[in-house]
C-alpha cells in the first residue's frame, strides 16, 4: 500500500513537468482519436451497409444508367425480395459548400429496402401523395432549419434547371450509424421533366437496389442478375452494398492510409517524449531506488514503481485525451459535415486509445526499469550527496 | 559474551574495481571479527575502502575473494535475491545523506523497510511509534523531510534503520553533513543503541571525534587493515 502511495506521490513529485507530460499525451490521445474517427468516418458508409442488400449499376460505369425496364425482370429472379431504384441528382442548395447527397428514388420501394430509415406514417403519407416532395434527414433539416411545408429550391448540374420541392418528411436514422444528411425526392418527378429535354436520360435509373431474401444468396443473385442482362445493351455490375461502397472509399485509399499512417507517427512521437521525461525521472532517483534495494527490497518493487509511475501519468492524459475527443469530434464534425456525415467517436476508437496510451506507459518504463533493476547499489549510492 | 561467536567474521577478504583497462586494488587480505553487541568504527582516509568494506558486510556488494559470515550467514554465498532478503531482515544502514524519501512523511519512510515483513498495519503502526520514541521525534512524524533539520532527518533514518530490529546497524560517515550539536546527537544516539538495545554497531567515519564514541577502532589503509587495535574509552 506504501509503495502505491509512494508510486503516486512519485508520479506528481515534479508537478510542471508531470503536467506538461499530461497535457502532451492528452493532446497525443485526442489527435490519435480524432484521426481514427477521421478513418472510421470514411468507412461509415461501408460500415453501415447491409450484408442483404445489392446494388446493381451500369457495368461500364456508374455515370451511365440502365433502362427502368429492368426492374420487373430483376424483380422475377429467384431470391429477390424488393427492386428499388435511383438516380444521383447531383442538385446544389444555393451555393456549391452546402453539399449533400440528394437523390431520385422510388419512394414506397425505397422505405422498405432502407428499413434503417425511420419516417412518421403521416410523413411519409404525405410524402407519397406528394410528387414534388421530398424526405430530408434529421441534420440536414436541422442545418438548414427547413419545416414541413417549406419549398426548397435544388439548382440542377447533371439535370440543368430549377428544381423546387417541398419538405414533406424528416427520416431518421435507425442508429448513429445512420447517414442523417440525405435529400430525397421522387423518381417519377425527375423521369417526367426530363423526359423530353434530356432523352437519353428518360426512363433510365442511375442504380438499383435490391434486397435479397437471405444474405447467403447475395453471391447467387449477383451472378443471375448479370447473367439475365449480358449481351444487351446495357450490362450490368451486381455487388453487394458493402462492394459497391468500399469502391468509393479505395478511390481515396491512400488518403486513408496517411491519415493512419500519421495517427501512429502521434503515438510513437508522444511515447518518445515519455520516455525521455522517464529517463530523466528515473537518473535523478536512482539514487532513492538504491535505497529502496538496500532496505531489501527487489527488481518487481522498483519495476512497480516506474512501471506505476509511468503508467499513472499516461492513463491519465489518456483518460483527459478520450474525455476531450468528443467535444473535439462534435466540433471537428460539425465543420465537416459536408465531408462526413456520420462522425462519432466509435467505442472501438476509445479502446484503441486506451491501448496507446498503456503502451505508452509501458514501453517508456521499459528501459528506465532496466537501469534501476541492474545498477548496482554502491553504484547507485554514490549518485547521492 | 567471551563465549559467543562473533556476530561478523571477515575472511581473507579482497576487493577489487575496474577502471577502464585498469584493475585497482581496493581491499586486500582483509581478516577480522566483530563481536555481538560491540560498537566498532572504521577509519582512515579517502581511498582507503572503508565505505566498499562496510558495503561488504552489509552485504550491497560482491567480493572478489575471501568470506564474510554475518549472524551466522556466509553471505557471500547467497544470491542476488537471497541477500536483498537477508538485509532486509538483518541490517540497518545509516547514510551521510540521510537518504528519505521526500515524498513520504518521517513516519512513512520509517514505516517503509516493515513493507516487506508479514507484519499488519497496526503492528507496523506500533513499531514505527516506537522507533520515532527513541529518536525523540513523535511529535515530527507527520512532517515530510524537507520540513526537518539535518540532525532530525537523521534521527528519522536512524529510526528507519532500527524499526526492523537487525542483527547490525552499519553507518557511513552519518555525521558527515550534520553540524557539531546534530552530530553528537546522533552519535550519542547511536551509543544509547548500543549500550541499552545491545545493537552491534559499525560505524564508518573520518571524523577521529566520532570514531572515539565507539568502543573500538580499526584503520585501513590503502585497503590494508592496520593491526593496531585501538580501544576506546567507552
Amino acid at each position: 500500500m506504501l509503495i502505491l502511495k509512494l508510486l503516486f506521490r512519485n508520479a506528481f513529485r515534479h508537478k510542471l513537468r508531470a503536467a506538461l507530460t499530461i497535457l502532451g499525451i492528452t493532446i497525443a490521445i485526442m489527435a490519435f482519436g480524432l484521426l481514427r474517427t477521421v478513418v472510421s468516418a470514411w468507412y461509415a458508409g461501408v460500415e453501415a451497409s447491409s450484408a442483404s442488400r445489392l446494388v446493381t449499376r451500369n457495368a461500364i460505369s456508374l455515370i451511365f444508367p440502365l433502362p427502368i425496364a429492368y426492374k420487373d425482370k430483376i424483380r422475377q429472379i429467384d431470391g429477390v425480395k424488393t427492386v428499388s431504384y435511383g438516380t444521383w441528382f447531383g442538385g446544389v442548395y444555393k451555393d456549391e459548400k452546402n453539399f449533400f447527397p440528394n437523390l431520385a428514388v422510388d419512394a414506397q420501394s425505397f422505405m422498405h429496402v432502407y428499413p434503417e430509415f425511420t419516417i412518421a406514417d403521416d410523413e411519409l403519407r404525405a410524402f407519397l401523395k406528394d410528387r414534388k416532395g421530398f424526405v430530408a434527414g434529421r441534420k440536414l433539416v436541422e442545418k438548414f432549419k427547413w419545416k414541413l411545408g417549406d419549398t426548397v429550391t435544388l439548382k440542377g448540374l447533371i439535370f440543368p434547371g430549377d428544381w423546387d420541392f417541398v419538405l414533406r418528411g424528416v427520416y431518421r436514422g435507425r442508429d448513429k450509424t445512420i447517414d442523417e444528411t440525405q435529400f430525397l425526392f421522387h423518381w417519377d418527378y425527375l423521369n417526367e421533366r426530363i423526359k423530353n429535354k434530356m432523352t437519353s436520360w428518360a426512363n433510365q435509373v442511375g442504380f438499383y437496389m435490391i434486397d435479397v431474401t437471405r444474405p447467403d444468396r447475395a453471391a447467387e443473385v449477383s451472378m443471375a442478375i448479370d447473367g439475365t442482362f449480358k449481351n444487351s445493351l446495357a450490362e450490368t455490375l451486381t455487388e453487394t452494398e458493402k462492394a459497391f461502397q468500399m469502391s468509393f472509399v479505395s478511390m481515396t485509399e491512400a488518403i486513408v492510409m496517411a491519415i493512419q499512417l500519421v495517427s501512429f507517427v502521434v503515438i510513437f512521437i508522444i511515447m518518445a517524449v515519455v520516455a525521455n521525461t522517464m529517463a530523466m525521472t528515473t537518473r535523478e532517483r536512482i539514487g532513492e531506488y538504491a535505497i529502496l534495494k538496500t532496505m531489501g527490497f527487489g527488481g518487481r518493487h522498483i519495476l512497480a514503481l516506474i512501471l506505476g509511475e509511468s503508467l499513472v501519468i499516461t492513463l491519465a492524459g489518456g483518460i483527459l485525451g478520450i474525455i476531450l475527443t468528443y467535444p473535439a469530434a462534435a466540433l471537428f464534425g460539425h465543420k465537416l459535415s459536408n465531408f462526413f456525415p456520420i462522425f462519432n467517436v466509435e467505442m472501438k476508437t476509445v479502446y484503441l486509445d486506451i491501448a496507446a496510451a498503456l503502451l505508452v506507459g509501458v514501453i517508456a518504463a521499459l528501459v528506465p526499469t532496466r537501469r534501476a533493476v541492474s545498477i548496482r547499489i554502491a553504484d547507485g549510492l554514490r549518485r547521492i550527496g | 559474551m567471551d563465549n559467543e561467536p562473533p556476530i561478523v567474521e571477515i575472511r581473507d577478504l579482497k576487493k577489487s574495481y575496474r577502471r577502464g583497462d585498469h584493475i585497482v586494488p581496493v581491499l586486500e587480505n582483509i581478516t577480522f571479527d566483530i563481536q555481538r553487541g560491540e560498537f566498532v568504527a572504521l577509519m582512515g582516509p579517502s581511498g582507503s575502502g572503508k565505505s566498499t568494506l562496510l558495503n561488504l558486510i552489509a552485504g550491497i556488494d560482491k567480493v572478489d575473494e575471501g568470506a564474510i559470515r554475518v549472524g551466522g550467514v556466509e553471505i557471500t554465498e547467497l544470491s542476488e535475491t537471497e541477500l536483498a532478503h537477508w538485509r532486509a531482515t538483518h541490517v540497518g544502514f545509516i547514510f551521510q545523506f540521510y537518504n528519505l524519501i521526500p515524498v513520504l512523511t518521517a513516519f512513512e519512510n520509517v514505516e517503509l523497510p516493515l513493507n516487506l515483513t508479514r507484519m499488519s498495519a497496526k503492528e507496523r503502526r506500533e513499531h514505527v511509534e516506537m522507533a520515532l520514541r527513541l529518536v525523540n521525534l513523535s511529535d515530527r512524524m507527520d512532517h515530510y523531510p524537507g520540513q526537518l533539520s539535518g540532525g532530525e532527518q537523521q534521527r528519522v533514518a536512524i529510526a528507519r534503520a532500527v524499526v526492523t530490529d537487525p542483527t547490525i546497524l552499519v553507518a557511513d560517515e552519518p555525521t558527515g553533513d550534520l553540524d557539531r550539536k546534530s552530530a553528537e546527537e546522533v552519535l550519542d544516539l547511536m551509543i544509547r543503541l548500543n549500550r541499552e538495545s545491545g545493537m552491534t554497531i559499525i560505524l564508518v567515519t573520518h571524523d577521529p571525534r566520532a570514531a572515539q564514541k565507539a568502543q573500538r577502532i580499526r584503520r585501513l589503509e590503502k585497503g590494508f587493515l592496520n593491526n593496531a587495535h585501538s580501544q576506546t574509552s567507552l
